[in-house]
């Protein structure tokens, strides 16, 4: 990392260091059976308006679209074939023998190593694969540890809290958009239209209006000593909320009983510590591709590479002034 | 009646029953669904088309990040502070070799450049009373609050040059009282500010851009700035050679050309580095349109202002030609950006090729994905 991200730097002090564990989500999405409580108490917690209204978008039970700025909870739903799935469990299989941590039996070569005993060779076909399955999977804010948005915001609106969550000041923020370009995951945007109840009479201001909106952790509730509302909603425990280095823990216990079982298309998302983004507050138990559930491959924080940007910011001033020096120097009369 | 592959596992379903004559039912608004008249409970849905998924690389084909919500006032933000600190620096090079005609003009430009832009920017903020927020902190991770602090500075200091300008046009008939000598002493402190403030205020926007996870911006990271501050640079050239008579126009000529050149070459070699979907926005559509015409004007302009530049005529309409170019280039590379996101496939493929370039090097242990 660099050092304007990660453990050194300024971007190390905004908000780390004090008493309280980080807390963050665990969404094992193999369990997940889109029931959509989760953005229901969301929305009613955070009083967010409807997003569109009310069309049918045709992508399978999807009717909310994306995460946005009235969105903080979004059910993905995919309907895949047996190709597919045999596909989704080859590429599972391969990330496990390219060595990704903390697979496997512990190996005692560095961290990263690959495990001892190649696991790619072992056989966990499963009995049977489906005809057809459904990914149901809810996103939410990753509440990164080297979070883009925090990074740029120029009033200090964002920040983080003790949760180790970043958290929207909604009445410092002036809503000049930054943030919304700089996170790679697409979650925080401005509420350009806000009314919180859109068919009543519009008399109620939105406080929200204008200003850059995303999950907060239910930052209230934490305060309250109360968990977030999604988490605290889910009928299947798919959205467990904890600790983080409980809820990591848990993720790969899960992941390695799943691939016990043969489902290799289990793969965590947002655990690793060394990722693009320094590892994710919320982590997800994904069984495919992030691309296929809208998360991006790899997502890098703008700021990782905001030195070298700055440089060539320098440079480019540099050139600028040699420029006009040269062109004063060289005019004729 | 929707119709997947996956219907075929179904089993058959009996033939709906139609209503009276059969006539298609005309469809109905929202406040009408459900209950109705309230006689009978209508159909709450109409026939959906439904998609597979797998039939895109990606979650519908829906857009995996967010575009910021910058309009039109963004882009004349960018081609105005260009033109404000392109001028700023002609103004000090101007001072220094006395050159008062060049050196009044390139002031007030910066000046006015600024002002506008400035409030072009607090126009597209959500919340424009809270513009002064800004100031609550200086953050270097930002460079939107760098880049404030810089373009408060100009401004401020550009207010300063300016009044004096006016003051001397004037013949000293403004109502400065007392202040008129403190004016006369800042303006060599002034003009010395505002030289080291113009260079950044032109090339911090590359950095602002760049600094974003929008593919197209994201992939001219390096670029951005070399290609804003020669943008900058011809705009302020072809600002003053408008408006100041071309005896003391030479340097502002030269600039542009040289500006010129920079545009060019900066915009090619940043098309160049670029994954073919990222550079795809800044080559179709309207982006597209808008950044050629940019090249053809800022080269017409160019040349213009090196032959033909001691003609008044000529030197008036090369000026105006390359500041036409520079507004363009702005509008075109924030509208390409914006495009650029409205695709996944521009955010996934590049990010797959640069996962997968970095296994292949041996690098397995930074991927978001993880096996366990």
């Amino acid at each position: 990392m660099s050092l304007l991200a990660g453990e050194e730097g300024p971007a190390a002090q905004s908000g780390w260091g004090h008493d309280h564990e980080r807390k963050g989500f665990f969404t094992d999405t193999s369990i997940c059976i889109g029931c959509k409580a989760c953005e229901v108490a969301c929305k009613e917690w955070n009083r967010n308006p409807i997003d569109g209204n009310l069309e049918i978008l045709g992508s399978s039970y999807d009717n909310t679209g994306a995460l946005g700025a009235n969105t903080w909870r979004h059910v993905a739903f995919v309907e895949q074939g047996r190709e597919r799935i045999e596909e989704a469990r080859e590429s599972g299989r391969k990330l496990v023998s390219l060595g990704m941590p903390g697979i496997g039996p512990k190996s005692s070569g560095a961290r990263g190593a690959t495990p001892a005993g190649d696991l790619s060779q072992v056989d966990r076909t499963p009995p049977d694969t489906p005809e057809f399955r459904w990914l149901m999977s809810s996103d939410v804010c990753k509440h990164c540890t080297n979070a883009g948005c925090l990074d740029v915001c120029p009033t200090g609106a964002i920040f983080r809290s003790e949760f180790g969550s970043v958290v929207v000041q909604q009445d410092v923020c002036n809503g000049c958009g930054t943030c919304v370009s700089a996170c790679p995951f697409g979650v925080i945007e401005r509420r350009d239209d806000g009314t919180v109840s859109p068919f009543a009479v519009r008399e109620e201001e939105d406080p929200r209006r204008g200003t850059a909106s995303k999950c907060t952790l239910c930052y209230d509730r934490l305060v309250d000593g109360e968990e977030p509302a999604c988490s605290a909603t889910c009928p299947t425990q798919s959205i467990t909320f904890g600790d983080h280095p409980d809820l990591a823990e848990d993720a790969k216990q899960r992941v390695a009983d799943l691939h016990a079982r043969g489902m290799t298309e289990a793969r965590l998302y947002g655990t690793n510590p060394k990722d693009g983004v320094g590892g994710t507050g919320s982590v997800f138990l994904l069984l495919d591709e992030p691309e296929v559930y809208g998360l991006p491959p790899d997502p890098q924080v703008p700021t990782k590479s905001l030195p070298k940007t700055y440089a060539r910011t320098g440079l480019a001033a540099a050139g600028m002034v040699a420029a006009v020096a040269l062109s004063f120097l060289g005019a004729r009369r | 009646m929707s119709l997947t592959e996956f219907d075929a596992d179904r089993p058959p379903e009996k033939p709906r029953r139609r209503r009276g004559d059969g006539r298609r039912r005309r469809r109905r608004g929202l406040g009408e669904i459900g209950m109705g008249d309230g006689s009978r409970e209508g159909a709450v849905v109409e026939d959906v088309e439904f998609e597979r998924a797998d039939e895109y690389g990606s979650y519908y084909g829906r857009p995996v990040v967010k575009a910021p919500p910058w309009k039109a006032p963004i882009a004349v933000y960018l081609f105005l502070g260009g033109v404000a600190g392109g001028s700023g620096l002609l103004a000090f090079g101007a001072q220094c070799t006395r050159r008062p005609l060049l050196r009044r003009n390139a002031r007030l430009v910066a000046l006015g450049t600024v002002g506008l832009g400035t409030v072009a920017l607090i126009e597209d903020l959500g919340r424009p009373e809270r513009f002064l927020n800004m100031m609550r902190t200086v953050k270097v991770t930002s460079p939107m609050s760098l880049g404030t602090w810089v373009v408060g500075g100009f401004a401020s200091l550009s207010g300063v040059l300016g009044a004096l300008e006016v003051d001397r046009m004037t013949g000293r008939k403004l109502p400065l009282g007392p202040l008129r000598p403190l004016l006369g002493a800042a303006e060599g402190p002034a003009s010395l500010g505002q030289v080291v403030l113009a260079p950044l205020l032109a090339s911090y926007t590359g950095a602002l851009l760049g600094n974003t996870i929008v593919p197209t911006w994201e992939a001219g990271r390096g670029h951005l700035s070399y290609l804003f501050a020669s943008s900058a640079s011809l705009a302020a050239g072809g600002a003053a050679m408008v408006t100041t008579p071309v005896a003391e126009a030479g340097p502002a000529r030269l600039l542009a050309a040289a500006g010129v050149a920079g545009d060019v070459v900066s915009m090619h070699r940043m098309k160049e580095s670029m994954h073919p979907l990222e550079r795809e926005p800044l080559e179709t559509g309207t982006p597209g349109k808008l950044l050629t015409w940019a090249e053809r004007l800022a080269v017409a302009g160019g040349i213009g202002a090196l032959l033909g530049g001691r003609s008044r005529v000529v030197a008036a309409a090369s000026g105006a030609a390359l500041l036409t170019a520079s507004a363009l280039t702005r509008f075109g590379v924030l509208n390409a950006g914006l495009e650029s996101v409205k695709d996944p496939r521009r955010v996934i493929e590049p990010q797959k090729a640069r996962l997968a370039a970095r296994r292949a090097a041996g690098i397995t242990d930074d991927s978001i994905t993880a096996g366990g």
